[in-house]
């Protein structure tokens, strides 16, 4: 390789092929589960959600770790400072919405539509 | 106070850098996909926190358990996933700087991408038949915008495959084209773990509700 | 919702009625526009400019050159939004005792969603992005920002939203529904018109343009620093600045979205937020304000820089408090994400979410405070130097500090429900933004001014504008608060009580002074221009100033710095002219830089049609224009040489008359 095709991949991380098939394996693995719970629904209800919100937490660190190659050190650190920066506000955004949101409805009178679906 | 006198004192230090090297051309475009990817995320929050509110509003309409097909849904979570290990092989012939070898595994992605696709609309398709619209509820407004997203960008990713398929084929993996496919590689990673949330909190959470 | 039949298939639901010729006053207003357009067409062909402009400044990829653009357009956008203003005050004035005013409901309704609109997107944004661009690169000893290409782009879709917003004044109508274009009212069933489209797309078309350049400014700002220039020798006003792009490329994806979901429901009838269906018009107040509140922090963090460069330079001194002003400016980013529910204290969360949202409102007031105090503490025993950039500096501080009590005061949510939405409101937040935004990018102007272009601007009309925008300010929105107190509220037409008019009257005397404020102003920047020889500075630093911009000529050549300078101390530039550096003045090589492209003028021109073509539901322009961007971008990176070489004798004959200037100087 020229020695200019070099620098446009220093400060990102290579996977090897051992890095991907443990990715895809453990991918395969934490897909699988999931949607073997909802399928055949061995557990009761609040369980199974816990555990898929679990199987689907930990895949995605996987694909971080094994697929994107993540670490705390490319590009000086500021590729995970902007990742759990951007973790942060989407927890903000998303937990705040929910919680603004239940309480509005909570303290709102009921609408037509769902007095409707009101059992 | 005193820094400041023992530092007038010293030998005025170097104050340009006659040396410099120069920066190496494109040196900051994977940080600044990086960031672009991370905006890309609070857009998909947004249409998450969407769902999580008004996907219970089903309007006396149509609900998940009516709705969803989770054996198509798993076919089409296994297609992304081998797209993903096979983009995964396009940067391993990348740093052995075999292009043709990036490009035979780029079609290959590009095929899973596009099975995915397809499974997709035909099942949108399907419900779409059965009057369960965008229209019909919030819920299923909030489903086909979340879920219409994510097939949104997995379809520019397509584009972006074939356009790198010809780029490769004109220039080979010259430096430009090594960062544009480490760009594309995060992308494309980048869908697979969205579509993690979406099979979790739509589909497999939708049918626990 | 209109009927296919309504809809041509050429041209959409536009048609000859769109052009509001009932309408003396926009008739009156569009020939004024029209015949001031053509003459600035026929003045810029007889003079031959076209080229020019076109090669120098349109395809130009200098952040320096682009960083002006920003500012032009955002002051031309300030006498649109300024003239919204004005017929705003005229109105509340006369519509007393039966009168009904001059301006019908659905247009009055229009001038002040423009208003709004305006000055925040196209008058602030470009103003604190132009500031950004033109001076964190110079800044930080950089030559150029990380995305020079991207930046152009950005800049022009910024125009693009612009012309969106302009073009509703004379084709169709703009929103009447209010700034935040709220649903129900903004839906398709309370606004069956266009307006509601020309700010969805406008905004959309802008806003792309917002999170790329936010991008661009991080990665400069991470990547591009002089070397030995560590973060916490980061000038302050960089550091704004990143915190600043930070909280866009945070925030505008997010109204991104919700415009996105809004369009959604308006072109496509889907129900996020709409009454009926399970839609919920909360979530939509919900989400836009968590764009909304750090937007006004993305406004005014970049100012809050300007504001500490500025003192500590008028001063003589460092800036008191440097490590605290930096953690006071990332909490103030950070919590400026948790309190956006301030703006909806009424709409029924309940004790709880209230008191949480309340505190936190509460509790950002104490980064701020620590701040001012730090300007103050930079005055203290300084040997302070009233130019103009202080003047504003301290009438920022005097005029802020009365804004964010008056913002005290309405995060008590229990407060708050008494003033939600009256004038009171409207007087806080004009306090805080003129007080803060727009005194702040008149001290920026006024200080960097002569970076740019290589002379002062003229300081008498610079105080007549001045005073009269600090007066003016007062008079115009002291009453507003009393009357916000009386619980008189906002966006009312008519007034039944005679007993309000004086205030009313008041009001629009002090915009009439601030009339004379930015009168005053274009005849500062006139008369500068016509003496410029007078008001020549030929050191490229005439503050004594700090930081590494002003260790540059004026302007600032091409490639900015000959040669990088070396970090050393937190004021570098102070800290060269005290330890005696000496300008090399050989050994000059070759520089590389980006090469200029209309890529970015073409891919924006055809972005704003689509955004057109949408908004008058013309699918086949839809289709055809949305196309050409796509294929337009993918030719483009086709091409792969972008960058060109300046040769080292230009330098050294650019520095070599550089060196004559400084000689002749002495």
């Amino acid at each position: 390789m020229s020695d200019e095709a070099h620098h446009a991949t220093d400060g990102a991380a290579h996977g090897t092929l051992r890095d991907y098939l443990i990715g895809f394996g453990l991918s395969v693995v934490l897909t699988a589960i999931p949607f073997w719970l909802v399928m055949e629904r061995p557990l009761a209800a609040g369980p199974t959600s816990v555990l898929i919100v679990g199987f689907a937490v930990v895949q995605i660190l996987v694909h971080m770790v094994y697929f994107l190659h993540m670490n705390g050190r490319s590009e000086g650190g500021w590729t995970m400072i902007a990742l759990i920066f951007t973790l942060v506000v989407v927890a903000i955004a998303m937990t705040g919405s929910l919680w603004v949101m239940y309480h509005l409805n909570a303290n709102m009178m009921p609408m037509p539509h769902e007095l409707r679906s009101v059992p | 106070m005193t820094n400041d006198s023992m530092t007038t004192q010293m030998p005025a230090p170097r104050f340009y850098d006659l040396e410099e090297h120069e920066h190496p051309e494109g040196g900051s475009t994977m940080l600044g996909f990086w960031i672009y990817l991370m905006s890309d995320c609070l857009i998909f929050a947004v249409l998450f926190a969407c769902f999580a509110v008004l996907g219970g509003n089903y309007a006396a309409g149509p609900s998940p358990r009516d709705l969803f097909d989770l054996p198509l849904v798993a076919v089409n979570t296994a297609m992304l996933l081998f797209s993903s290990i096979t983009y995964g092989f396009a940067m391993l012939a990348m740093q052995a700087g075999r292009s043709g070898l990036v490009r035979f595994w780029l079609a290959i992605t590009a095929v899973f991408g596009l099975a995915f696709l397809s499974i997709e609309i035909h099942e949108f398709a399907g419900m779409i038949a059965i009057g369960a619209t965008p229209q019909r509820s919030a819920f299923l407004s909030a489903f086909f915008t979340l879920v219409g997203t994510h097939g949104l960008h997995v379809t520019f990713g397509l584009v972006w495959i074939l356009t790198m398929i010809v780029q490769v084929g004109r220039r080979g993996l010259i430096a430009a084209n090594q960062r544009r496919l480490m760009c594309l590689s995060l992308f494309w990673h980048f869908l697979d773990i969205i579509w993690i949330g979406v099979f979790t909190f739509v589909y497999l959470m939708g049918m626990l509700r | 919702m209109t009927t296919p039949s309504d809809v041509s298939p050429i041209l959409g639901k536009l048609t000859l009625a769109a052009l509001p010729l009932d309408q003396p006053i926009l008739v009156v207003t569009f020939a004024v526009v029209a015949a001031g357009g053509v003459a600035l067409l026929a003045l810029l062909t007889w003079f031959r400019l076209w080229g020019y402009l076109w090669k120098e400044w349109f395809t130009s990829v200098d952040h320096k050159k682009i960083g002006i653009m920003y500012l032009v357009l955002g002051t031309v956008m300030l006498l649109r939004g300024f003239a919204d203003a004005i017929m705003m005050r005229l109105q509340q004035a006369i519509a007393f005792n039966g009168s009904e005013g001059y301006l019908p409901p659905h247009h009055y309704d229009q001038i002040f969603t423009a208003h709004g609109v305006i000055m925040i997107f196209f008058v602030a944004m470009p103003f604190v992005t132009g500031f950004m661009n033109f001076v964190v690169p110079l800044q930080i000893g950089a030559r150029d920002v990380a995305f020079p290409f991207l930046n152009n782009f950005s800049f022009w879709m910024t125009v693009g939203g612009v012309i969106l917003v302009m073009m509703s004044l004379f084709v169709g109508e703009f929103a009447k529904t209010g700034w935040l274009a709220y649903p129900p009212l903004s839906g398709i069933t309370y606004s069956p018109d266009v307006g509601v489209d020309y700010w969805i797309w406008a905004l959309q078309v802008a806003g792309v343009g917002t999170t790329l350049s936010g991008i661009n400014l991080i990665v400069t700002i991470i990547k591009l620093r002089a070397p030995g220039m560590s973060l916490m020798k980061m000038p302050v006003f960089t550091w704004t600045a990143l915190c600043t792009n930070v909280l866009i490329v945070a925030t505008f994806p997010v109204l991104t979205a919700v415009l996105a979901l809004q369009g959604l429901d308006r072109y496509l009838g889907m129900n996020f937020f709409t009454s009926d269906l399970g839609g919920s018009a909360m979530m939509y107040v919900n989400l836009i304000w968590i764009w909304g509140h750090p937007e006004v922090y993305i406004l005014i963090l970049p100012l809050f820089g300007v504001f500490s460069e500025v003192a500590s330079t008028f001063s003589g001194k460092r800036l008191f408090g440097y490590t605290s002003m930096v953690y006071a400016t990332v909490c103030i980013t950070i919590l400026s994400y948790l309190v956006w529910l301030h703006h909806f204290f009424t709409m029924g969360s309940g004790a709880s979410v209230n008191s949480f949202f309340g505190i936190t409102t509460m509790v950002i007031s104490i980064p701020t405070g620590a701040k001012l105090f730090n300007w103050l503490f930079t005055m203290y025993r300084g040997r302070i130097r009233f130019e103009l950039p202080m003047m504003w500096t301290v009438a920022f501080m005097l005029t802020f500090v009365v804004g964010g009590m008056t913002g005290v005061l309405l995060a008590v949510p229990p407060a708050d429900f008494v003033l939600h939405n009256s004038l009171f409101l409207v007087a806080h937040f004009h306090n805080v933004i003129i007080g803060g935004v727009l005194f702040g990018s008149f001290a920026a102007i006024n200080f960097w001014f002569p970076k740019a272009f290589g002379f002062k601007l003229d300081p008498f009309w610079g105080k007549i504008s001045f005073w009269c925008w600090v007066v003016g300010f007062w008079l115009a929105f002291m009453p507003l608060y009393i009357l916000g107190l009386m619980g008189v509220t906002r966006r009312m037409r008519v007034f039944d009580d005679p007993s309000l008019q004086i205030f009313f009257i008041t009001a629009g005397v002090g915009v009439a002074v601030i009339a004379c404020g930015i009168a005053a102003m274009l005849i500062q920047f006139a008369v500068s221009i016509l003496h410029r020889e007078r008001l020549r500075d030929v050191t490229g630093d005439p503050w004594d100033g700090r930081t590494l911009e002003w260790a540059t000529s004026s302007p600032p050549p091409e490639y900015n710095f000959a040669f990088t300078p070396v970090v050393h101390d937190l004021d570098a530039w102070y800290d060269m002219k005290r330890r005696g550096y000496q300008r090399p003045l050989s050994g000059f090589r070759s520089i590389p830089m980006p090469r200029n492209t209309g890529a970015g003028v073409v891919l924006a021109a055809l972005s704003t049609i689509c955004g057109f073509a949408l908004i008058w539901h013309i699918w086949w322009l839809v289709g055809l224009s949305f196309i050409a961007v796509i294929v337009t971008a993918i030719v483009h990176t086709f091409d792969y040489d972008r960058s060109h070489r300046i040769p080292a004798e230009t330098i050294a004959d650019t520095e070599a008359l550089r060196t004559q200037a400084l000689a002749a100087a002495e």
